[in-house]
């Protein structure tokens, strides 16, 4: 019981992760038609840039500054170079992100190395948020912490402790604040209604004496600030390097069905029942030869590398308004 | 740039002579360039020629911009390698020379069954579909240990079956040959496409997908066939490289490979049939020579690609094609002093740049080295503020004369456009 | 040389019985909680000429959009030379005999006015997906091109880029793709906006000349070019039509006047 419990959350604390670089994505693709394929980078930027200044004046100072900083350079990006090529068409704007990654991802390796660096969490954020505790006797409770003594064997048998590490409590509940403020600022705002508007009519809105190319940038600023707050706290949650980047780097156009990509990964991952044993369980009987299949013999687990991408190539397929938002005709 | 560059055809002067010419240079090449790695880069070039060519179908001629090609031509490679080595253990008879043909099969094969929901969407859906699905079988190329031959990748031995005529496609030069005739005969069918009703249809979905609706044409039948055709291509791409190389790995299907794809076709000119051979060698030029001349390839390519996207979109088909107008209206003669001098400016800032780079480089990777390091022939101490400062000097001054040279270049370029309307209005009306 | 059409216009016995060329039954639009088109029954006959005049907003190019297939009507049957064409796809729709025109010129910018034009007969001569012939021996194909290109008077400019071409070109390279494909029902979407006085003349008698023997629908707001081009006018306001007749009859019809063309009786123009 209390496996499915952790299991859970922390399926949902990495679909959340993706589900916050994700959105700062899509952001940028509906207000700008354009597809951030460096959206990924400034997540690394973001955790590099944390971890560097977190040494320098601590987590929680670095936690708001290196947003900040990715923020900027998205929006000097946008400026420098994107702008230029609004006029070319999407292709190209989205070729210039490309182009983007390549050179962060090699400007990254130079700065910090090619290997894994150790982004530490704050000492309050280590440790357990809190803990499962399943006593033999009194059943399932909680505790908030670490349990420390409650863990050890009573006389009724072994008591199982499940922790919920406190770094990935924090990316949900950094997660849904931000999403909350987010919908706030877009829903609720002048701001946010004025860049609805130049979502569709950026003429009219431009007509209207607002300053629609400087708002595309602090758009562009505002997704890729996100980005960089998913990669600080990715990268002290997860892993800091190189590749990180690559890994999350198609999932983030997953949007809601990131919660769905957290969750399998999660569960997939323990699953280990055969295609065999499914057939099997469908009522087949399989002859010996075919039991030795290698296809057959594969288990969910093994499997479950693939499944986030399979599961976004069939919504891409299928729903991509869902993922894409409304841009995409 | 102005609008009238669209308005340039390439003068059809004697269309014979230039597939001519690109035979006898497919012929020649090996002649004049003798050695081994040579000869190893040239086959490498007529493959990426053909993947490059299949790859701008789709980015070029379709407006389809997709992120997995490399899907293709790796699959096709599989697919060629597992013949391959049915034909060395007997059974399977078939010529060493047609096995290319097994991957360009594979590669229809696979466009056709993951091409079907992968055009069902276009612009920037069909963009991420393609990404996802490379990824997709990128992740699945560790799993089905028995087709992909996990870590390892499968191998296989190109000299197998009878010979025919004494060529066994033992020596690197038999395979360059076999690979420079495919190359020549790919070519002339992608180009004979272009002039089909179907490859003209598929310019017109590239320009305006809805208007095609209302002419009677299905766009996604249009481009589905258009992704079943470049795939076949693909496929035999692969099936040369599994001949050239023996071995074929995870990475032939890899993320890396598809964006190499597209980086260099795109470099080479995706708006001129020509480009993507231009892109093709650059491609193989880069990752041989480049890579090994200086560690920090990747991030001159990702620079050289951000500043094409932005200043020449066309690649470098177009800037070629620019000048060779320029030309044809005889004005070329006042620019080549600018160009000279742009050149020599810009070789000079990208050598400071490159002693920046190459000292932090140095300092990243190769400190057990010690701190100096060789860099254009000068001796350069990573550790010392002399050559971090005179670099910089230099780099700043290059950079300043260049963008001033530049305002002037593109002052005297406007003006020869201007006067090449005049002259092209003049011609109108006799 | 005129344009011959490739199409039946429908099967020798309907012929004699007058089904009309377009017919709409009934006929709803909504998008989201607007009704746009809110009950239009029409009957188009065989080589009619018909405008479709209204105010701004009236749901005029809806209509187009709905008869050629780029939206399905919420409610209502379509009806094309018998065949019911409600929910079909535009190519659908269009290799059963309809073309249209856009407002906003919808051509392909980067092809030659020859290309642009060969592009549009390709599919009706039978051309389909074919990848092993080439362009240059489809005699047909490019017989019919030069035609075209002379009818619309564009074959100066037979080379030349269609993102090059001056507006009133493009306007008259749109009509020329919309009537490549030998439709004998066409669909013009204010082909003459934009012109000045003599282009938009010069256009009237372009358009009068291709669309011979063909249904012509056209949406207009030049009240000259209406009362010159049309058999019958119909007026629509709202998303209804209030009023399907001859010129006359439209001009003297006092629901007209008052919405449309002002009570004044008739000065051109909205």
């Amino acid at each position: 019981m209390e496996f499915v419990i952790i299991s859970t959350l922390n399926g949902l604390s990495y679909g959340l992760l993706l589900f916050m670089l994700s959105s700062g994505l899509t952001l940028i693709f509906s207000m700008m038609g354009v597809l951030n394929f460096a959206h990924a980078s400034f997540y690394m930027l973001g955790a590099y840039g944390g971890y560097t200044l977190s040494g320098l004046i601590g987590f929680w100072p670095a936690l708001v500054l290196a947003p900040l900083i990715t923020g900027a350079l998205g929006a000097a990006f946008e400026r420098a170079s994107l702008r230029k090529v609004h006029v070319y068409g999407h292709v190209p704007e989205l070729l210039v992100t490309f182009g983007l990654s390549y050179i962060v991802l090699e400007l990254v390796q130079l700065i910090w190395g090619r290997v894994a660096v150790e982004f530490q969490p704050p000492a309050l954020l280590q440790g357990p948020m809190f803990t499962l505790i399943h006593h033999p006797v009194e059943g399932l409770s909680w505790v908030w912490g670490a349990a420390g003594a409650l863990c050890t064997d009573s006389s009724a048998g072994a008591v199982v402790c499940s922790p919920f590490p406190a770094t990935r409590g924090f990316v949900m509940l950094t997660a849904l604040a931000m999403m909350g403020s987010l919908w706030w600022v877009l829903a609720r705002t002048r701001t946010g209604l004025i860049i609805q508007a130049a979502l569709t009519h950026p003429e009219m809105v431009e007509a209207l004496g607002h300053n629609v190319p400087r708002i595309f940038m602090l758009v562009f600023g505002l997704g890729t600030g996100l980005a960089g707050l998913a990669g600080v706290i990715g990268g002290s949650t997860f892993v800091t390097e190189p590749a990180m980047a690559a890994t999350v780097g198609s999932l983030a156009g997953a949007f809601l069905a990131s919660l769905l990509i957290g969750l399998i990964q999660t569960y997939a991952v323990a699953v280990d029942a055969s295609v065999l044993d499914l057939l099997e369980a469908l009522g087949m009987t399989l002859s010996a030869a075919a039991r030795e299949n290698s296809i057959i013999k594969l288990t969910v687990s093994q499997v479950a590398p693939i499944l986030p991408y399979l599961l976004l190539v069939l919504i891409l397929i299928f729903r991509p308004k869902g993922l894409l938002g409304t841009r995409e005709g | 740039m102005s609008r009238a560059v669209y308005a340039f055809e390439p003068y059809n002067v004697g269309r014979w002579i230039i597939w001519s010419l690109f035979a006898m240079v497919l012929l020649a090449a090996p002649w004049v360039f003798k050695s081994n790695l040579a000869h190893s880069m040239l086959s490498q070039m007529g493959i990426a020629m053909i993947a490059c060519l299949a790859y701008n179908l789709l980015l070029g001629q379709g407006g389809m911009l997709s992120f997995g090609h490399a899907v293709y031509t790796g699959l096709g490679g599989y697919l060629a390698m597992h013949a391959l080595n049915a034909v060395s253990a007997g059974s399977l008879s078939l010529p060493v020379s047609l096995i290319p043909l097994v991957g360009g099969a594979g590669g229809l094969f696979f466009a056709c069954l993951l091409g079907y929901v992968t055009t069902r969407k276009s612009g920037t859906t069909f963009a991420m579909i393609t990404l996802g699905m490379a990824e997709l079988v990128s992740a699945m190329s560790l799993m089905f240990s028995e087709f992909f031959g996990g870590e390892a990748g499968v191998s296989g031995n190109r000299v197998a079956g009878t010979p025919f005529m004494g060529i066994n496609f033992g020596p690197q030069i038999q395979v360059y040959y076999l690979i420079a005739l495919y190359t020549f005969v790919c070519v002339a069918l992608l180009f004979a496409f272009t002039r089909t009703p179907l490859g003209r249809i598929l310019n017109a979905v590239r320009d305006n997908p809805e208007r095609v609706e209302f002419i009677g044409y299905n766009t996604q039948h249009v481009r589905y066939f258009a992704f079943m055709i470049a795939g076949f291509f693909s496929g035999i791409a692969g099936g040369l490289g599994a001949l050239n190389f023996e071995i074929v790995t995870a990475e032939v299907v890899g993320a890396a490979r598809s964006g190499a794809y597209l980086l260099f076709t795109f470099l080479g000119g995706a708006t001129f049939f020509f480009g993507p051979i231009i892109g093709a060698i650059l491609m193989i030029l880069a990752s041989v020579l480049l890579s090994e001349l200086t560690k920090a390839w990747l991030l001159y390519l990702g620079l050289v690609f951000l500043f094409m996207v932005m200043y020449a979109p066309g690649g470098m088909a177009s800037l070629i094609m620019m000048n060779l107008r320029v030309a044809s209206f005889g004005h070329l003669r006042r620019l080549w002093v600018a160009y000279v001098g742009l050149g020599v400016l810009a070789v000079i800032a990208l050598l400071s740049a490159g002693a920046w780079i190459e000292m932090v480089y140095h300092l990243q990777l190769n400190s057990a080295l010690g701190p100096t390091l060789k860099f254009a022939g000068m001796t350069l101490d990573a550790l010392s503020v002399r050559s971090w400062f005179g670099a910089g000097f230099v780099l700043v001054t290059a950079l300043g004369l260049f963008e001033l040279a530049r305002r002037q270049y593109r002052r005297d370029w406007d003006e020869i456009q201007v006067q090449i309307e005049q002259e092209i209005k003049r011609r109108e009306a006799l | 040389m005129s344009i011959a059409s490739t199409r039946q216009a429908t099967d020798p016995l309907a012929a004699g019985l007058s089904t009309p060329a377009l017919e709409l039954k009934g006929v709803r639009k909504q998008f989201g909680k607007t009704e746009i088109i809110r009950g239009v029954d029409l009957q188009v006959q065989q080589g009619e000429r018909v405008a479709i005049i209204g105010p701004n907003g009236a749901g005029k190019s809806t209509l187009f959009n709905l008869i050629s297939g780029r939206f399905a009507p919420s409610q209502g049957e379509i009806w094309l030379q018998g065949h019911r064409i409600d929910g079909k796809t535009p190519y659908q729709v269009n290799r059963l005999g309809l073309s249209r025109s856009f407002q906003i010129t919808n051509i392909f910018p980067k092809l030659s006015v020859f290309e642009n034009l060969r592009c549009a007969v390709l599919w009706s001569l039978g051309y389909r997906y074919t990848f092993w012939k080439f362009l240059a021996d489809l005699d047909d194909a490019n017989d019919r091109t030069e035609a075209l290109l002379e009818s619309i008077r564009l074959d100066k400019r037979r080379d030349v880029l269609a993102v090059n071409l001056t507006y009133a070109e493009q306007r008259a390279l749109e009509i020329g793709i919309t009537i490549a494909g030998g439709s004998t029902v066409i669909l013009l979407d204010e082909p003459t906006a934009g012109m000045s006085r003599s282009e938009t003349s010069r256009f009237v008698s372009l358009i009068r000349e291709v669309t011979q023997n063909k249904t012509l629908l056209t949406v207009e707001h030049d009240m000259g070019v209406v009362f010159g081009l049309a058999d019958r006018i119909a007026v629509v306001v709202y998303g209804e039509v209030i009023a399907f007749d001859t010129p006359e009859a439209v001009r003297a019809n006092p629901k007209v006047q008052e919405a449309y063309l002002g009570t004044s009786g008739g000065e051109g123009g909205h």
